[in-house]
């Protein structure tokens, strides 16, 4: 591989690149489903292929193919070329990559169990006593578990000189019943929603996901709530749980603190954000006690690695600290228009899309409150957990998320049970009213393996760290 | 593109390699380029070659997949191992019956030349057409023009061969300025129908006439939505309620309510997969011709659509050639929808409007109770303000949360024209939206943004 590598990028330059580089990538996926107690899929599958990215005549170029062969090395690095001189007729300002990254290295995801090496039956078994389990609330009309195993080899070099190997191995599982009554369906999942949760980790994020355990509690819960009071509409205090919390700093800051957005560069098709570069270091994004991280380092995390793939070291850097914007997500030519160096965030979606700058961890750093104080400090109010519905405009300003449980907070109790809640508000309105957050012990990072970006489209598997929050007067129940 | 005879042996060698009861090939080939523009130069330009082999066997009732996207006889045998494997881990299903038997499938051509043979500085010219002009306006234009290429071959053990090669180009822009901002789209089976200068145009004009919008406070309003934005909200819709799965488990709308009305006399919905001024595609990915479905008719709802599994779990039910690539967590999807067209232009609808809200698109649309088919989303890119038959000025974006079948039930006038429409989640494979622009008598809007 490496000698095809050096083939592309030798080839590259001959050709006029004045910057090269080729990922060839192999991935592995197993994956178990199963469905009111039957296997509904388990499925196998392997993909690989590489892709050039270069600059000539000042612009970008990228081709990628499934064949990896001596003369599709040539072919596709010869249309990369050709690309970038195509792009040089509608060009923008010089392209500047700021000083070289060097790197010959190697990397791997510390894995304790080697999910691949664990029985598919172990795998089955456990999936469907979790189903049975789920099921056994009268009233549970789907009941769903799943598993996901993923090992995603990669070479990465450059006309620059890096060379580096990585091993990211992904593990992740959830489990979702679902209730159906008269005009309504209500569900329940764990340990996130969207299908599971997700880490850089072995078979023992399995054990930590602690399904079966919880699986009997999903059926309860979904089919209490569809008996459970309507959420209000009113302005109150919000407590969100971690994996809502989760989604809130996904879609709020994680997304608007992405510098190609700010610079309007996804404005066709995500948008632009309301952080613009005239904020950096001195917008009051939130509140004096919310501080925002981007760490690629954190261990388990679903967006943690070695190096980003254009060849950038892992990094844990500020987004929002003391509640100010003071940093974005950067790419090496972004954060050379700034006189940075990139923070290592361009990712791509496997060998055949080119990196874009996406999240890596975007962590809510834990606060000081104890969980027990943060309720009983709260009088009145409303508990959310878990993204049911998630909406957001084009700069990340104005939101609605809907939960898939929520409870009424009395007097620091819990109260009744609510349905089909809702909240919505504006970003930095919305941080700037957070008040309360608990510490390192309620703290964990949430895999997020479904974020969308970029034409064509891309998928990245981020993470986000959280616990649990108490923002004030904000407006839920906007559901009729 | 390795075409018939290629992909045909290929699948031929698969069956062969395998022991299984029954055995199913499908094979999609994407060459895909696509050419990116943002602040009005390009920012990425990219071209992509890839395929997916996925390999399902079925032992007795046991089903199992593998996949992958090497061709070669080392590859096809992995893959078809794989699902083998995959197989043997299974438990009985009790609801699986059988993979499709053949049947005589409608020819369709939806391949064009023209298309496939697009070069990189013909898309470049494309996105110089638009940012140009767009730089004379002093606006940043951004936008994608694709160029792709799928062919899409079925087989299985009990005789299906199906192979159908096509293309599409896909043209979408935003023009912007910190002040306001306007979008234009084409999409067609062949590059030579879309015109770049007419899309740039239609954009750049939205965008000066989008400038320095006023507030609109939230409520409900009399709305008209462009066809860009029908589209939006009714792949949703179907996303949420034209599937069997979500019928069968009682998560669709249409489900205990097969012949009820449920929208206006006005309201037809219907998936044709040979529409010939859409996307066709003539087959789905279990090589079952696609039937016309009428999902709802004059209002009523008619039925969802089918695969070979689901139709397998209610009697009398065939297939409606509904299928996506196996394993699918939805189930059956319509990917080729069409809304019937009524009796009015869109100067008509905007003179019949004392007061409302004129709709360009909406964005980041997703449900909030698919049961009950409410979604929230935001309008984006051209938002107006319409009093007394004329449009008065643009107004800041606003959030909706409305239940799309009430919506359905308000529409007081239908466009005659139609036009095609694409959406982000359709990319990985053929099909559109075929829709008009519709006036809804009462939409609600939920809040307000900034911009």
């Amino acid at each position: 591989m490496k000698e095809l590598a050096s083939r592309a990028l030798n080839l590259a330059q001959t050709l006029g690149a004045t910057y090269a580089d080729i990922r060839i990538a192999h991935r592995e996926n197993q994956s178990v489903i199963v469905k009111n107690g039957t296997v509904e899929a388990i499925s196998l599958s392997s993909n690989q292929g590489f892709g050039v990215r270069v600059i000539a005549d000042g612009a970008w170029g990228f081709a990628s193919t499934a064949r990896l062969e001596r003369n599709t090395i040539d072919e596709i690095t010869a249309l990369a070329i050709d690309i970038a001189q195509a792009s040089a007729l509608v060009k923008g300002g010089r392209l500047d990559l700021g000083p070289p990254e060097v790197h010959v290295d190697t990397y791997h995801t510390p894995v304790e169990v080697d999910p691949f090496q664990v029985s598919l039956d172990q795998k089955v078994d456990l999936l469907l006593a979790c189903d049975e389990a789920m099921r056994r609330t009268r009233g549970v009309a789907v009941a769903e578990g799943n598993m996901l195993f993923m090992r995603k080899s990669q070479l990465f070099a450059s006309t620059e000189g890096s060379l580096i190997e990585q091993e990211i191995t992904e593990t992740g599982a959830g489990l979702v019943a679902t209730a159906v009554g008269h005009d309504e369906v209500q569900r329940r999942s764990h340990p996130n929603s969207f299908g599971r949760n997700q880490g850089t980790a072995g078979y023992e994020f399995i054990e930590k996901c602690d399904l079966l355990a919880n699986a009997e509690r999903l059926g309860e819960e979904a089919v209490a709530l569809l008996s459970a009071r309507q959420c209000p509409s009113q302005v109150t205090t919000l407590i969100l749980g971690p994996t809502q919390l989760a989604l809130q700093i996904h879609e709020s800051c994680g997304h608007p603190t992405e510098l190609d957005r700010a610079l309007g560069t996804e404005a066709s098709y995500a948008g632009t954000s309301f952080l613009t570069p005239d904020k950096l270091g001195g917008f009051p994004y939130g509140s004096d006690i919310v501080n925002i991280t981007a760490d690629a380092t954190v261990v388990g995390g679903l967006g943690t690695f070695g190096y980003d793939d254009e060849g950038v070291a892992a990094q844990r850097t500020h987004l929002i600290k003391d509640g100010i914007f003071v940093g974005y997500l950067t790419s090496r030519e972004t954060a050379s228009r700034f006189g940075q160096r990139s923070n290592g965030a361009m990712r791509a979606d496997g060998w055949g899309n080119i990196p874009l700058i996406r999240m890596t961890n975007i962590n809510l750093e834990p606060g000081e409150w104890e969980l027990a104080d943060l309720f009983a400090d709260t009088d009145d109010g409303i508990y959310m957990e878990m993204n049911k519905s998630w909406s957001i405009d084009d700069k990340r300003l104005n939101f609605q998320f809907g939960t898939e449980m929520a409870y009424e907070i009395k007097k620091g109790k819990r109260g009744d049970l609510l349905k089909n809640a809702t909240y919505a508000g504006m970003t930095p309105q919305f941080w700037a009213s957070c008040d309360a957050i608990c510490n390192d012990k309620y703290w964990d990072v949430w895999g997020t393996p479904n974020c969308g970006k970029g034409q064509p489209s891309q998928v990245a598997h981020v993470g986000h760290g959280a616990s649990t929050a108490r923002f004030r007067n904000v407006h839920v129940g906007v559901m009729r | 593109m390795l075409g018939e005879s290629q992909l045909r042996e290929r699948i031929e060698h698969a069956l062969s390699l395998s022991r299984a009861d029954q055995t199913e090939v499908v094979i999609v080939g994407e060459d895909e380029q696509l050419t990116r523009f943002a602040t009005s130069y390009i920012h990425q330009n990219v071209a992509r070659q890839d395929l997916d082999v996925r390999v399902r066997v079925v032992l007795g009732k046991k089903i199992g997949v593998g996949s992958t996207n090497d061709l070669s006889d080392e590859g096809l045998a992995r893959a078809v191992e794989s699902a083998m494997t995959a197989a043997s881990y299974q438990r009985d299903n009790p609801d699986f019956l059988s993979l499709p038997q053949p049947q005589p499938i409608r020819q369709v051509n939806g391949f064009v030349q023209a298309t496939k043979s697009c070069t990189p500085r013909s898309r470049a010219e494309a996105a110089r057409t638009i940012c140009l002009p767009a730089r004379e306006q002093g606006l940043d234009a951004s936008g994608a023009f694709a160029t792709r290429t799928y062919e899409y071959a079925v087989g299985n053990s009990l005789g299906i061969f199906a192979y159908y090669p096509t293309t599409l180009a896909d043209l979408r822009t935003v023009i912007m300025s910190d002040e306001g901002s306007g979008y234009a789209a084409a999409c067609s089976l062949d590059v030579e129908e879309i015109d770049a200068e007419s899309v740039g145009r239609e954009a750049i004009d939205k965008a000066l006439r989008s400038q320095n919008p006023a507030e609109a406070a939230p409520g409900e309003y009399t709305v008209i939505l462009e066809e860009y934005a029908v589209g939006g909200l009714l792949a949703y819709l179907a996303y949420m309620g034209f599937g069997a799965q979500a019928f069968q488990e009682g998560q669709s709308f249409m489900s205990g309510s097969l012949g009820k009305k449920v929208t206006g006399d006005n309201i037809t919905i219907y998936d044709d997969g040979f529409d010939p001024t859409s996307l066709p595609m003539p087959f789905d990915f279990e090589g079952v011709p696609k039937q016309r479905v009428e999902c709802i008719n004059g209002g009523v709802v008619q039925g969802p659509v089918y695969d070979s599994y689901t139709a397998g779990k209610e009697k009398s039910k065939q297939s409606t050639g509904h299928a996506l690539p196996a394993p699918s967590s939805i189930g059956p999807f319509a990917w080729n929808l069409a809304m019937a067209g009524g009796q009015v232009t869109k100067e008509e609808m905007l003179a019949s409007t004392e007061k409302g809200l004129w709709v360009t698109r909406v964005h980041y649309v997703r449900p909030v109770h698919p049961l009950r088919t409410i979604v929230t989303g935001m309008t984006r890119d051209g938002t107006f303000l319409i009093e007394d038959g004329e449009i008065v000025g643009p107004v800041k974006n606003l959030r909706f949360t409305q239940n799309l079948l009430e919506a359905l039930g308000e529409a007081e006038q239908i466009a005659r024209e139609t036009r095609l429409t694409r959406e982000a989640f359709m990319e990985s494979f053929i099909g559109g939206i075929r829709v008009p622009a519709l006036k809804i008598g009462r939409f609600e809007f939920t809040s307000a943004t900034e911009f």
